[in-house]
């Protein structure tokens, strides 16, 4: 594919065709993800193209959704089930975390659940609740699973292509207000999937980060160098398997870290990150591994969500602290 | 539709309620099906009925005229709720335009220790709760999450995951069981609960789970679904190859399909099933059949997946065209009654805008408060680092 400039969502598209032609097994299964293309517009035309046995307008459950996705992909397909909006994967929790995640490890490896679990996640967009959520520590927590966010336009046309292409199920985050967001998306996924990646390189601190909050701390890398700070942003893109390499290579070269993710700080990817960091590499820390996330509470009405969502002036704030130290 | 279809069903008890008429007249699935009950046909000719006729005959003239005021300002109040959406006050608004008489009519069949459980969709059964509108604008503008005590006029705050409700609604009515106020013959004491959900939700494991509950249970539960015909993009075939009232069979107690655009049929047939619930019949399945005349909510775009000639078709059905010229023809409202509620409109639609706009954001920390009853020491610690973070920003200022 020749370098285009495409929104993530349209990646996202371009991706799922891109597999969908290659291989006649993948099919989409979701709620109005035919005509109307998905609320998000992701699967928009492919009904059109791809038929409707391809491109299947599910019945209004997630865990039918969920269930029969696994009942398909035991039958040879590859399923890339959409679920709407973060707070609705609940209803299909236990299909995944009780029956896709293990029976890789029950049948002794003889089966497969290539399935593609496709999540618009993340707060910002002025929602109603149930709408904003992160919920992927639930998942990642979850042995079994892959989990993965994409956070720009290039990733999510390679990483969708990737994920549908794991013989693993893949829980594939989108960052959902950063869907309309333009980007080139290049030849060819830079790196494997559950590779990170680093987006911009610095030496004073490094900033950990993935789906929507990238962005932000590309910004806030971007400001700091205004001040002569040198920040270092990585892209986990992948939470389960974390790149412990990538996070480690980086800490040891600035001795310093934060994590941001806008889900609650309390048992959420930061503090594995953390706690990885302090038992990997100690000795070259300057400074406690901070977390800049959301609060311990439930997602707050939107009208106050900039206060709950971490922002330039948190990490900003968490920079300083950290190079007090 | 064979005979069989619209033979009475029969509870647990073997309590015949919701016959269905025989001499129903014939009509066309896509209008609803032969076995459709309906007490005024769009062209607001009153259609008799041999046992919904003597509940429409207790309602007086003038309970008959607050049903159509009950309609007229549950429409005022969405428009204006629309409205506020497009001019950026509200951040989403799921309208009701078109389902105002399933909603007035259910809601005003309830007495005031019945209970409902709505979805988010129920702003004229919240009228007719005499919750007041502007505190469903809460949730819509993003200032709160619910914004009303729902145990204050029994109506449980709105559920935005799909079916979720009418478990709630079922565990409720086994409360009330427990609690003996069934059965009593006490008007004031006997309870029924209502659950109110669309066609889409019925796909809904939940939803089935309610039904299995409240069936083995003989709970007092009427389930109350809208079918609007579509669940956003997605038609009723996409959703269930049987027609939705049929489902309460296999769950072992009746189901009905009513005109939903029909506020008297409507009040009749939820009264009925109502007071089948809280005389110990159990539960009943009432199918409103209707239609979501605007957009599934203010960030759709309808015209992406249905044709406008469906719009058009049950435009004629509209609930409030055909109230009011019954009304008219019976001679029981006249034109001065009708401009009397256009007026009380007006002035509905003036004080929900002010009041609205008038709402204030929440102060950010209110964010902590709530999460738990007891004191939990990571959100006070969170709080308390969120009030110095912002403090230091009023010092440098
Ligand atoms: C569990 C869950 N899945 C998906 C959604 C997204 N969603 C909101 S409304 C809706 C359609 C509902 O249709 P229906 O039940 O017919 O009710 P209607 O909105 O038409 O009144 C969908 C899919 C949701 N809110 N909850």
């Amino acid at each position: 594919m020749a370098a285009t400039t495409l929104t993530l969502a349209k990646g996202i598209t371009s991706g799922l065709r891109a597999a969908m032609e290659r291989d006649p097994k993948v099919v989409l299964m979701g709620e109005d993800i035919g005509k109307l293309g998905g609320v998000f517009r992701v699967t928009e035309g492919l009904q059109k193209d791809f038929g409707e046995d391809r491109v299947i307008d599910t019945p209004l459950a997630e865990a039918g959704i969920l269930g029969t996705a696994i009942g398909m992909a035991l039958r040879g397909y590859r399923p890339v089930v959409e679920i709407q909006f973060d707070g609705f994967v609940y209803p299909a929790f236990d299909h995944i975390v009780s029956q896709v995640a293990k029976l890789r490890a029950r049948s002794l490896g003889y089966v497969s659940m290539p399935l593609v679990i496709r999540i618009p996640f993340g707060g910002g967009i002025g929602a109603v609740e149930h709408h904003s959520e992160s919920n992927e520590a639930y998942f990642a927590h979850t042995a079994g699973l892959r989990v993965v966010a994409c956070s720009n336009p290039h990733d999510a046309h390679w990483m969708i292509q990737q994920a549908i292409a794991s013989d693993d199920p893949v829980v594939f985050y989108e960052p959902k207000r950063r869907y309309w967001d333009k980007g080139e998306v290049g030849d060819g996924p830079d790196g494997a999937l559950g590779t990170a990646r680093v987006l911009r390189e610095g030496t004073d601190v490094s900033l950990f980060a993935y789906g929507p909050m990238v962005k932000t701390c590309l910004q806030a890398a971007e400001a700091a160098q205004e001040e002569g700070r040198s920040l270092e942003v990585v892209d986990l893109r992948s939470l389960s398997p974390l790149d412990g390499e990538a996070v480690l290579a980086s800490v040891r070269k600035t001795g310093r870290a934060v994590v941001v993710h806008e889900a609650s700080t309390f048992l959420g990817l930061g503090a594995e990150i953390s706690a990885m960091v302090t038992e990997e590499a100690f000795h070259h820390l300057e400074a406690p591994v901070l977390r800049v996330g959301g609060y311990n509470v439930p997602y707050p009405p939107s009208r106050v969500e900039e206060e709950f969502l971490p922002d330039l002036d948190r990490v900003l704030d968490a920079v300083d602290r950290s190079l007090a130290y | 539709m064979s005979d069989s279809d619209v033979a009475p069903l029969e509870t647990a008890y073997g309590v015949q309620h919701h016959v269905t008429r025989a001499d129903a007249p014939e009509r066309p699935a896509h209008e609803g099906g032969p076995e459709m009950v309906q007490l005024l046909t769009p062209e607001g000719e009153r259609v008799p009925h041999a046992e919904l006729d003597a509940i429409v005959d207790e309602l007086s003239d003038e309970a008959l005229r607050g049903l159509y005021r009950d309609l007229v300002l549950v429409r005022r109040f969405d428009a204006e709720a629309t409205a506020l959406q497009r001019q950026g006050e509200l951040g989403l608004w799921a309208s009701l335009l078109g389902q105002e008489a399933a909603q007035v009519g259910s809601g005003r069949a309830m007495r005031r220790q019945d209970y409902a459980f709505p979805t988010y969709r129920e702003h004229g059964v919240a009228w007719c709760r005499g919750v007041d509108p502007v505190n469903l604008l809460g949730m819509f503008r993003g200032v709160n999450h619910g914004g009303w005590d729902p145990n204050e006029k029994n109506f449980h705050l709105y559920t935005i995951i799909i079916g979720a409700q009418t478990l709630h609604a079922t565990g409720y009515a086994m409360g009330v069981q427990r609690d003996g106020d069934v059965g009593t013959g006490d008007e004031q004491r006997d309870t029924a609960v209502i659950a109110y959900f669309g066609d889409g939700a019925t796909s809904q494991g939940d939803v089935s789970e309610a039904l299995v509950f409240a069936g083995v249970n003989n709970s007092p539960v009427v389930f109350f679904c809208q079918n609007n015909q579509w669940a956003i993009s997605e038609p009723n075939e996409k959703q269930s190859r049987a027609p939705l009232w049929h489902r309460a069979r296999g769950f072992g107690f009746p189901g009905i399909r009513v005109d939903g655009n029909d506020v008297l049929a409507v009040y009749a047939v939820t009264k009925q099933a109502l007071d089948a619930a809280r005389t110990g019949q159990g539960p009943t399945f009432v199918e409103a059949f209707t239609y979501r005349m605007g957009a599934h909510t203010t960030s759709d775009d309808p015209t992406k997946y249905r044709v406008s000639a469906e719009v058009e078709v049950w435009k004629h059905r509209d609930p409030i065209e055909r109230y009011k010229r019954w009304l008219l023809t019976t001679e029981r409202a006249d034109a001065g009654f009708f401009d009397a509620v256009e007026a009380e409109a007006d002035e509905l639609g003036t004080s929900v805008r002010e009041r609205c706009l008038a709402m204030p954001d929440p102060d950010a920390s209110s964010m902590f408060d709530h999460v738990y009853a007891d004191p939990h020491p990571v959100t006070a610690r969170e709080k308390a680092a969120f009030e110095a973070y912002h403090a230091s920003f009023e010092e440098v200022r």
